[in-house]
């Protein structure tokens, strides 16, 4: 298939990143929904990447530790006073 | 997480010049992973980030007279962090990691090994998958449980610390691109590479996981 050969398995795993922040121009979207309509191997690297992203979502960011937030709200209780 | 706009900017530097303890707290809380993620691009370690962050708060209250609204307050935060951090890093006599923000696309970091296709020579598919990923077999439910969890947080932490900053700002906490790019000062290119690096580690560290649980 020729749609497939313009675009390698190697060069696709370098645009997923652009693909999904819709950074890629037209033509070259097309070239890379192409090739994953046709490539299982990409279709699966791509769904990892999802999957990848969704667990990082499921991540809880650092909290403050009780020692820093109380010096912080020492720091708001001092603010301007004298 | 939700972010705050222009006009609840006012709101929340109207409340903290009212001298809104709780205002105060819930800021503090809402930025404290993202500031100490980009305070670790330039200072040595998790314990000097932290006093970063800790000294900008101070910075913030001390300059909240100042602050216009003509850029977003987490904008204006952040700008005081990198400030703050940069000093700080000089102090600790690191260079500053110019290249890692401006130009991260220096250095070739390809997503997977270049093993895992063909040679660029091969006669019939060139760059086309020699060792294609395996399906995860494991059920969507598992692979957000804890312990995967855990291993996607250990592949976090291993990464440089620009591209940590990137993913967790963009992936952990929710912020749109150009939220980024304002918080960290890079361009949206850059932001993209760098991204694009964290995500593709951690697909990996991912993948390594898997296929030994399997």
């Amino acid at each position: 298939m020729t749609s497939v050969e313009q675009l390698s398995c190697q060069e696709l795993v370098e645009l997923v990143t652009d693909y999904l922040e819709g950074a890629l121009p037209e033509d070259e979207r097309q070239r890379f929904e192409e090739h994953l309509g046709s490539c299982a191997g990409c279709r699966k690297y791509f769904d990892q990447m999802k999957t990848t992203l969704r667990v990082t979502g499921k991540l809880a960011p650092a909290s403050l530790s009780p020692e820093a937030e109380e010096a912080l709200v020492d720091a708001f209780r001092n603010w301007r006073s004298p | 997480m939700e972010t705050l706009s222009r006009r609840d900017d006012i709101e929340v530097v109207r409340a903290l010049r009212e001298r809104d303890e709780a205002a105060f707290t819930k800021l503090t809380r809402e930025y404290h992973s993202s500031l100490l993620r980009v305070a670790q691009i330039y200072v040595s370690s998790q314990a000097v980030a932290e006093e970063v962050v800790q000294e900008t708060w101070i910075g913030v209250l001390n300059g909240l007279d100042r602050f216009e609204g003509r850029s977003s307050l987490k904008t204006w935060i952040f700008r005081i962090l990198t400030n703050i951090a940069k000093t700080q890093g000089q102090r600790e006599g690191r260079t500053l990691p110019f290249s890692a923000l401006q130009r991260p696309g220096l250095v070739p970091e390809p997503a997977l090994e270049p093993e895992r296709f063909r040679a660029p020579e091969d006669p019939s598919y060139p760059g086309h998958w020699s060792s294609p990923p395996q399906e995860w077999n494991a059920p969507e439910g598992r692979l957000l449980g804890g312990e995967v969890r855990g291993v996607v947080e250990r592949a976090i932490e291993q990464l440089p610390p620009a591209q940590r900053a990137v993913i967790s700002l963009r992936d952990v906490e929710g912020w749109p691109a150009d939220e980024v790019c304002n918080a960290m000062g890079v361009t949206e290119t850059n932001q993209r590479v760098l991204l694009h690096r964290a995500r593709s580690k951690v697909r990996r560290a991912l993948e390594d996981y898997v296929s030994e649980a399997q």
